[in-house]
């Protein structure tokens, strides 16, 4: 049990590599859903759900499956599968357990699946997690911190995003700068603020 | 139906990247010089025009229900193919672009055609639409790239351009992308409402 490690993990996720403003993984949904809080708020939710889970299941896969029969080339094919089928899983249980909840994020689960942030934690924990084939010490709960470390800091992103927008209805924005661009940058912005974030010494 | 028209509205028109907006994360994230966005264009073009070329031909074949999961097996075994050949036969650039080589299996432009086209169409206009859309992707990956490395590091595929100013840094980081990919599009935005006053 190393708790330093894990809360350094958790803030370099959140803030300092933060996935939308310094990764630039999961940008489309970043733009696309990003115009009110409350539905950016729910899908920021989910795929904190999603991202979490999948990186305890492509863990197990990785580390019993692929690596003892020597199948590491397989690793995109058998993580994109397995995220795909774990999201539509969720909306089935979903869908039949809690209407309510569906109805609040049944739509955004679906996108979830090409959105890059999932598979890319999921590539990123093989990456950083596994050295020469080998899981070094405690991956499976470093992983799993790392997935769910990248969902609350895509919410956050969402969620500021979402707030900055709310306001922007009522700015006079140039024709041509009109929601897309303007979007993308105020999100240079914020990314550059974040950037102060890498010089944190943890 | 004319080859032509599927092959140049890639290009300009439907461009993915300026005028549809998809496949956002690989564009910003390699695009920090020519070398990079160059070989993610093709890596990704590759995986295009392979993957509609066989969900053109098995689109009679795949039940509707299915076909989702089909296309991403189709794209994602592509995609290890270049994954896997550009770490045998271009390590740098495979240690360059990182992550974002298996990414592509998750970029909505590839998946989107998939869906909007080849599932439709023959596959000669699907070879054609890849073509296009991977060309254009290439390309506004290019120019991005180009703006970037020559404003962030003075250079241009690692030529010196001029040595006589000092590049701002954060150009080549992560808030310069999403500055330059913001008013490029606000400049296309500008001359097509120009262009049709």
């Amino acid at each position: 049990m190393d708790v330093a490690a894990y809360i350094t993990i958790l803030i370099s996720t959140v803030f300092i590599n933060n996935f939308i403003l310094s990764r630039f993984l999961g940008l489309c949904s970043f733009i696309g859903v990003s115009k009110n809080t409350v539905p950016a708020v729910s899908m920021g939710v989910a795929v904190t759900f999603v991202t979490t889970m999948a990186s305890v299941i492509t863990w197990l896969i990785y580390r019993y499956i692929l690596i003892p029969y020597d199948l590491e080339y397989l690793r995109t094919i058998s993580f994109i599968l397995v995220i795909a089928s774990f999201v539509q899983f969720t909306e089935i249980v979903i869908q039949k357990k809690s209407p309510v909840l569906y109805k609040a994020f049944g739509v955004y689960l679906p996108l979830i699946t090409v959105n890059c942030a999932v598979l890319g934690v999921a590539v990123l924990n093989a990456d950083m997690f596994f050295i020469g084939g080998k899981a070094v010490q405690e991956s499976f709960v470093k992983s799993v911190i790392q997935g769910f470390g990248a969902g609350i800091g895509y919410t956050l992103a969402m969620f500021l995003m979402a707030g900055i927008r709310e306001r922007l209805e009522y700015a006079e924005v140039p024709r041509a700068l009109k929601d897309v661009p303007i979007t993308f940058v105020i999100a240079s912005l914020m990314s550059l603020a974040f950037l102060g974030f890498s010089g944190f010494n943890i | 139906m004319k080859l032509s028209g599927e092959f140049i509205k890639g290009l300009w028109r439907e461009n993915p990247t300026f005028r549809i907006v998809l496949g956002l994360c690989p564009t910003l994230a390699v695009s920090t010089s020519v070398s990079n966005g160059l070989g993610m264009g093709i890596a990704a073009t590759f995986v295009l025009v392979g993957s509609n070329i066989f969900i053109s031909m098995i689109r009679n074949i795949v039940p509707e229900k299915v076909r989702i999961p089909c296309f991403i097996v189709t794209i994602a075994t592509f995609v290890t193919i270049v994954e896997l050949s550009m770490k045998a036969y271009a390590p740098v650039l495979s240690r360059s672009l990182g992550i974002y080589v298996p990414l592509i299996v998750v970029n909505c432009i590839v998946l989107g055609r998939a869906e909007a086209f080849s599932s439709k169409y023959p596959p000669f206009a699907s070879i054609m639409d890849a073509l296009g859309m991977g060309l254009g992707f290439t390309w506004a990956l290019v120019l991005i790239s180009a703006i970037r490395e020559a404003c962030g590091n003075g250079t241009i595929l690692g030529f010196y351009i001029c040595k006589y100013f000092d590049p701002p840094l954060f150009m080549i980081l992560a808030p310069g992308a999403l500055l330059t990919i913001g008013l490029l599009i606000g400049c296309i935005n500008y001359f097509s409402l120009k262009g049709k006053r």
